[in-house]
């Protein structure tokens, strides 16, 4: 009896844990819920429930002796896709027999600790070329190429520098969309770019929430109204947030 | 020239987001290249005179039947094969005049500009769900074959 509770408690964590890695690194609310319910069922239990927003999971296993429930709370988000795909291969391991529970405990544990990125240079470049890309993609002449590459990277490192100073997301994107309208005048009005809507729209663009746009409609349609809902607005504070830095430029040139 | 253009600044800017989105290497070309088809798509119907609203619900419409595809051949979560694709149809520059034409007090123009944004946004979604759709029913399908069986 005693080793039952114990080990019920177990499948509780990892499920939770396997959840929060995911949610906090941005994956889809459904990809959550479904992920947890696998390896609940991979471990025998399989009348489980969940309930997942973006700010916190419940999860509650019922058996035969009295159900238990945990909770967790997400407090920070970001996006890094590799370990959604990590934690989603964990939890086929698991569902094919693969990976005990203990050491699946253990290899969630590490990755949720884990920081392999790529290098903080490597992604300002990658912003950077984006943005000149996208300026070409949008019409753009290739006179201007080289002032988008400049204005996004700025933007892309203003807005990383702005969210180390303050920790209000919305804020730094302001700030950081501010940095890049006027670094488009700057360039305009040096002679050095031509096409001031062109060059602000290319640069923008590694700002724009896309990843939540599209987590915000397939989590509608997949019946979380709570977390699609709360998803949009994030998405539609930060297209605000993007909208009035670069209208403060505008309005006074 | 103009389209290999396109093409190649495509490919490269669907590659660099999933690089800031930290999908994993092996799936960064993959990327580019579900980016590269959904543009060259929008790109394509757009030159040739089809409305903006009808070119991003089918360019959305095969950047998530690729992504599903991709996702099921290399047993990976979607979002990292949609996301960058769908980046470039966001109407970034519709938003922009709009909110340019609200900061001149020039209202009729903006509302005018934010509502076609709007409509933009949502044929972006309107793709991503009924590819979404015909996936279930696929599923749904082939499941009941298999217990029938």
């Amino acid at each position: 009896m005693e080793n039952q509770s114990s080990y019920t408690y177990d499948v509780i964590q990892v499920c939770l844990l396997a959840g929060k890695v995911m949610l906090q690194n941005g994956g889809e609310t459904y990809r959550v819920e479904d992920t947890m319910t696998r390896i609940a069922d991979a471990c025998g239990a399989t009348n489980s429930n969940s309930y997942v927003t973006p700010t916190g999971i419940f999860f509650s296993l019922e058996g035969p002796e009295p159900s238990k429930t945990q909770l967790i709370r997400i407090s920070e988000r970001t996006t890094d896709l590799d370990k959604v795909t990590k934690v989603n291969s964990i939890s086929r391991r698991i569902s094919s027999g693969d990976l005990s529970i203990q050491n699946a405990h253990i290899e969630l544990d590490r990755l949720d600790k884990m920081t392999e990125r790529y290098t903080f240079s490597k992604q300002l470049i990658a912003a950077a070329i984006a943005s000149g890309c996208f300026l070409i993609m949008f019409q753009g002449s290739w006179n201007d190429f080289v002032p988008a590459v400049l204005a996004g990277g700025g933007g892309f490192f203003s807005v990383n520098f702005f969210n180390r100073l303050v920790p209000i997301k919305f804020f730094s994107e302001f700030l950081a969309s501010f940095v890049i309208g006027l670094l488009a005048v700057f360039f305009v009005s040096t002679g050095l770019g031509e096409q001031l809507d062109k060059i602000i729209i290319g640069s923008v663009m590694p700002l724009v929430p896309g990843l939540l746009i599209t987590n915000a409609v397939r989590d509608l349609m997949a019946g979380h109204l709570i977390s699609g809902l709360s998803k949009g607005a994030e998405a539609f504070l930060t297209a605000f947030a993007i909208g009035a830095g670069i209208a403060i430029v505008v309005s006074f040139l | 020239m103009a389209i290999i253009a396109q093409v190649i600044t495509s490919f490269i800017a669907s590659a660099a987001f999933g690089l800031m989105f930290n999908a994993p290497k092996s799936s960064l070309i993959k990327g580019g290249f579900v980016g590269m088809c959904g543009w060259m798509i929008y790109y394509c119907m757009e030159a040739s005179g089809v409305d903006p609203v009808v070119s991003t619900v089918t360019a959305s419409f095969f950047i998530a039947v690729i992504s599903q595809v991709f996702a099921k051949m290399y047993r990976t979560p979607v979002i990292i094969f949609s996301v960058a694709g769908i980046i470039p149809l966001v109407p970034g520059g519709l938003a922009y005049d709009a909110m340019r034409n609200f900061v001149q007090n020039d209202y009729n123009s903006a509302i005018n500009l934010a509502a076609r944004a709007f409509m933009i946004s949502g044929s972006i979604a309107v793709g991503l769900v009924f590819s979404e759709v015909i996936n279930q029913i696929i599923r749904h399908s082939t499941l009941t074959r298999r217990q029938k069986q």
